[in-house]
């Protein structure tokens, strides 16, 4: 029986009521009075020397109020980055500065040169295409290898080259691994490209600055995931100004993706001009601005090798990968070829040997950063890839490869640094032979084949590190934050309770599941839980939502926080009915006597609390808040396995999906459905990384996917009806709740389903084809097929 | 978008007039023209909105048994009500989304010759005629190339008279990301012969493909198009197709159209 309430249950998200009826409050629909509007006028030469920017005839313009430069940031910080990555040498990486407006020289098509501030969006706009720019155009540095080259036009020329860092991991692992290959029976090769994307969130990143004069206070309003790290790198690193006298409000916020994550340059300055013009200062991005200033995802190059001894079990793995970092570090770019790649180059399977090289460069593009999956779908693409191609050569069935290769004892220290704490993969891939009706495929190929197309079977595993992360490690790492979470369970005189989380939500649904979990603990309704995030001013502190960490870390805090409540409730419980505080029991609201009748309901206590009449004064003090800070003692490792079923048109090199199954394992479930959902999501956006989007720069670094006439997105036409499954549950062993994370996995397992299943359409018709990069278009398919 | 004076005339010859104004433009409905303005990409100082002008939409049979749709007639319009064309019809239902088949007009369409439009296809496909504020212009004589067209300044489309033929078929195997034409061909079938119009493939805009006609004409099966072959050299080439698979696309769209056709 389903549950309907409290965690297992498929509770309808409260949230949806406001988004559905055109009822969120989102950044742009804030508009504060005497507001003035920005526009930034952006490079449009990928590499370019200012010789001069006349902003002369702009300031006359009407409307105008002020025109800013470079050199209006010069003596404050650049933009900060929070991850600091050492190098196989032990050198740090290669660190440029990243200033609010460009300085010096542009270095992307994008990249922002000069800021107007008028009356009016228009008049704004009008200004800056007064501005004259004498821009000395620079050779451009687009491709990473050439990027290396000796010679090469340099990004930043105060740098010594273009490579940020060169990475080794685990580099005591490299030995062993050249060992390894020597002695192997079989070596399987595959050079690949993790394709460049951009996040797209439906809702364009907005920011609004706000100063008080009278008290010195500052306000920004942004489209963020996390307010709490923008509030600590801008003050703190950027605009010189104290956490007490800055407030960064995260309202409703429409998709974020990972694109933010990010503090950027445009929050700083609408901040920034606030102040200096004593008006509030609003940005709104156009769809074109996002396409040019949003951190882009992906962007690997990559040569992987897998060595298997005689009985096709794997012994090493060896990977090369280049990874793009764009013009400047974005906020943690440096991280996620590194750590969150690196450390999941294992998989789901037992290879004892592992190295793995990152090379991060710069180039002359937009900033890279995290996007759904983030570092961890290029580990799982180009292993996933390796091994059925390996099957392939070997001529050995794909599933009983992995499977033969799977972890099965768990807790498993892999060979680069990770232990995961329990799994299940047999489970994961039984569940998916099942959901996918594996049996069934012969048939469908045939029935496919009658028509005249090609139809493939593309299976993978995943897995990945969520919750991130304990604090003393990622600290180790180079992370220069902590990545706890906090909450603040605040209740009120008549029972009813406010969560103020550091969670963020912007799609997620944590309004509603993390009130299930509250509601399951205390057994009161949902509805008497309210969860508040968004506002530094309210939350205590918070790392924010990636990383598939809300409910693995926010929500581990909050049940923290929640125990104390029960704990302090408890004692008061005992005080009313004279007991012994250890013989009270809490069940569905009511608190009792063990072995007897008495007993109190949740609201007398609560009551008691604010008004303390009958209360032990003396020992307790009034009143039901706590807060509490939960730092995780390892990654969780949500785990599964995908499949995807297409069909190929031999005359146009067209793909179709056909079916999509997925069977992951994310430890317990709060909300069913919007797990469903959260899965629904990635593998749309892993399909859309497979088939269709792929940002694009000529050798000008001129941006040629620069809006949807060219940038494909996936739509609901792309893609069929999918079957997932997360009944295989093997939960967390070290959060209260058990729960592992779910936001990413879909993007994570997807994309190796659908080019394994491509390239086994194109062999069933004969052709020798072993690998296609992403996204497989018609064109690339068909051109493929002619050889 | 910068700003511009509109008008709003309710008659076709009040919209002439307006037309004859320094730097005016038509605006039909705005699909092409509206984004275009919005990335200050076009800055006319006056638009002479053609919505309003009832006299210019609507949907008939002339008495020579052509299908004569008015130049303000929306691709929704066309889809509901051109069923005495059909694979005219299908092919307005299925430009764009809603949203522009809504909002966008035949007259629009063909003023603005997008290299990837669909209705340019339609209009030489059928040997149509436009027919404009000023003359009756045959389709093999109104498209002169990309975004080019033999209209003048100030003339308006005010009705496109297609003939309907025997059996048509519009195959359009669409471009990923705009979902425009990456190649799209118009096969329609006549008494006295077969024309096929090919849009979204060539540097020149939409084309009759006359060695595919002369096949047909003789045999109208997929099959009579074997061994035919366009060049690459002058196709569009791009991230989303070299001009080789455009023509590769092409041979496969027509015997597709040939096979569909109703």
């Amino acid at each position: 029986m389903p549950k309907d309430g409290g965690i297992g249950a498929s509770t309808k998200r409260r949230e949806d009521v406001r988004f559905l009826t055109g009822n969120g409050h989102y950044t742009d629909d804030i508009n504060l009075r005497g507001q003035a509007y920005v526009h930034f006028l952006r490079s449009d030469v990928a590499h370019g020397r200012l010789r001069s920017v006349d902003t002369s005839a702009a300031e006359a313009m009407p409307g105008v109020l002020r025109v800013f430069t470079g050199a209006d940031f010069a003596e404050l910080g650049g933009l900060p980055c929070g991850w600091q990555v050492t190098d196989r040498f032990g050198e740090v990486m290669q660190e440029p500065k990243h200033p609010v407006l460009a300085h010096g020289k542009a270095r992307h098509v994008g990249d922002p040169i000069a800021a107007v501030v008028a009356e009016t969006r228009e008049q704004a706009r009008d200004a800056a295409e007064a501005i004259v720019l004498d821009i000395e155009e620079l050779p451009a540095v687009v491709d990473m290898k050439a990027a290396l080259r000796d010679g090469a036009t340099k990004v930043h020329d105060d740098l010594t080259s273009n490579l940020c860092y060169d990475w080794g991991f685990v580099e005591e692992n490299k030995g062993a691994v050249d060992e390894a290959f020597r002695k192997a029976a079989h070596v399987t090769t595959l050079e690949l490209i993790n394709n460049r994307l951009v996040a797209n969130p439906m809702e364009p990143r907005v920011a609004v600055g706000d100063y008080n004069r009278s008290t010195g206070d500052h306000t920004l309003y942004t489209t963020s995931q996390n307010p709490h790290v923008i509030r600590l790198l801008m003050g703190a690193f950027v605009l010189g100004i104290p956490e007490h006298k800055l407030r960064v409000v995260a309202p409703d916020v429409g998709g974020g993706f990972g694109s933010k994550i990010y503090h950027y340059a445009e929050e700083a300055f609408c901040t920034f001009a606030a102040k200096a013009l004593n008006r509030p200062v609003k940005w709104t991005s156009s769809r074109s601005e996002a396409f040019m200033s949003d951190a882009h995802g992906r962007d690997h190059v990559t040569k992987i090798e897998l060595a298997l001894d005689a009985e096709n079990n794997f012994t090493a793995i060896r990977t090369e990968t280049y990874a793009n970092m764009g013009a400047y570090l974005s906020t943690f770019a440096p991280s996620i070829p590194t750590w969150l790649h690196g450390t999941l180059m294992a998989g789901n399977y037992k290879t004892p040997h592992i190295y793995v090289n990152v090379k991060a460069v710069f180039t002359n593009t937009v900033p890279v950063d995290a996007y759904r999956g983030a570092g961890r779908p290029e580990a799982t693409f180009q292993l996933e890839r390796v091994i059925d191609k390996a099957a392939r050569e070997l001529g050995a069935d794909p599933i009983a490869l992995r499977r033969q290769n799977f972890i099965t004892e768990f807790p498993y220290a892999t060979p680069v640094a990770v232990e995961y704490d329990t799994g299940d993969y047999h489970a994961t891939m039984d569940k998916l032979e099942e959901i996918a009706d594996l049996k069934g495929f012969a048939a469908r190929r045939k029935a496919s084949e009658a028509k005249g197309k090609l139809r493939g079977l593309g299976v993978n595993c995943y897995i990945e590190a969520c919750g991130i992360a304990p604090s003393n490690l990622v600290g180790q790492l180079g992370a220069r934050a902590g990545l706890y979470e906090s909450a603040t369970v605040r209740v009120n005189a008549t029972g009813g309770i406010t969560v103020m989380t550091g969670s963020h939500s912007h799609g997620q649904g944590h309004e509603t599941s993390f009130a299930q979990v509250i509601s399951e603990m205390i057994g009161i309704d949902a509805d008497q839980v309210e969860i508040v995030h968004g506002d530094t001013a309210n939350s205590p502190m918070g790392m924010g939502t990636y990383g598939s960490r809300s409910l693995a870390v926010g929500g581990s805090a909050m049940v923290r926080a929640t125990e104390k409540i029960i704990n302090k409730a408890r004692k008061i419980a005992a005080h009313l009915m004279e007991a012994a505080e250890g013989d009270i029991e809490l069940k569905d609201g009511r608190f009792s006597v063990a072995g007897t009748d008495k007993s109190v309901a949740w609201g007398d206590v609560t009551l008691a609390a604010y008004v303390p009449h009958n209360y032990p004064l003396a020992d307790l003090e009034p009143g039901l808040e706590e807060t509490a800070f939960y730092d995780p003692s390892n990654f969780t490792y949500p785990a599964g396995a995908y499949a995807c079923e297409v069909e190929v048109d031999p005359e146009t090199g067209r793909v179709t999906i056909e079916r999509f199954s997925a069977a992951d394992d994310f430890g317990n479930v709060v909300n069913p459905m919007i797990v469903s959902g959260q899965v629904h999501g990635g593998i749309g956006q892993g399909i859309g990384q497979a088939l269709l989007e792929g940002c694009a720069y000529d050798e000008q670094g001129q941006l040629l996917t620069g809006s949807y006439m060219d940038y494909a997105m996936p739509r609901a036409d792309d893609l069929p009806f999918f079957a997932v499954d997360h009944s295989c549950q093997t939960p967390c062993t070290h959060n209260p709740l058990g729960v592992k994370g779910c936001g990413e996995a879909g993007a994570i397992g997807s994309p190796p389903a659908v080019v394994n299943a491509v390239v086994d359409a194109l062999q069933s018709a004969g052709k020798d084809i072993t690998h296609i990069d992403m996204p497989l278009t018609p064109s690339r398919v068909w051109a493929a097929m002619q050889g | 978008m910068y700003a511009f004076e509109i008008d709003r005339p309710a008659s076709l010859a009040d919209a002439v007039t307006a037309l004859g104004a320094e730097e005016a433009q038509a605006l039909g409905g705005g699909q092409t023209l509206i984004p275009a303005l919005k990335q200050r990409l076009a800055s006319p100082a006056r638009l002479v909105a053609l919505s309003g002008v009832a006299e210019i939409k609507g949907i008939c049979t002339a008495d020579d048994g052509a299908l004569s749709i008015g130049g303000g007639t929306t691709h929704a319009d066309v889809a509901a009500g051109a069923g005495a064309y059909p694979a005219l019809a299908a092919l307005a239902g299925n430009i764009g989304d809603p949203a522009v088949r809504n909002r966008g007009t035949i007259g629009g369409s063909l003023a603005n010759n997008d290299p990837s439009a669909c209705y340019p296809a339609a209009v030489l496909g059928s040997g149509a005629t436009v027919v404009t504020t000023n003359r009756q212009i045959a389709a093999d004589d109104f498209f002169e190339g990309m975004f080019t067209t033999t209209l003048e300044d100030g003339e308006i489309i005010t009705e496109v008279r297609f003939p309907v033929p025997e059996v048509a078929s519009y195959q359009k195997f669409e471009q990923p990301a705009s979902r425009f034409a990456l190649v799209g061909v118009f096969v329609a079938k006549y008494a006295d012969g077969v024309r096929v119009a090919v849009t979204g493939a060539s540097e020149g805009g939409v084309f009759r493909w006359s060695e595919a006609e002369a096949a047909l004409s003789r045999s109208f099966t997929p099959g009579a198009l074997e061994g035919l072959s366009l060049s690459g050299d002058d196709m569009i080439s791009d991230l989303h197709g070299t001009g080789a698979y455009r023509a590769h696309l092409v041979g496969v769209m027509a015997r597709r159209a040939v096979a569909a056709a109703r």
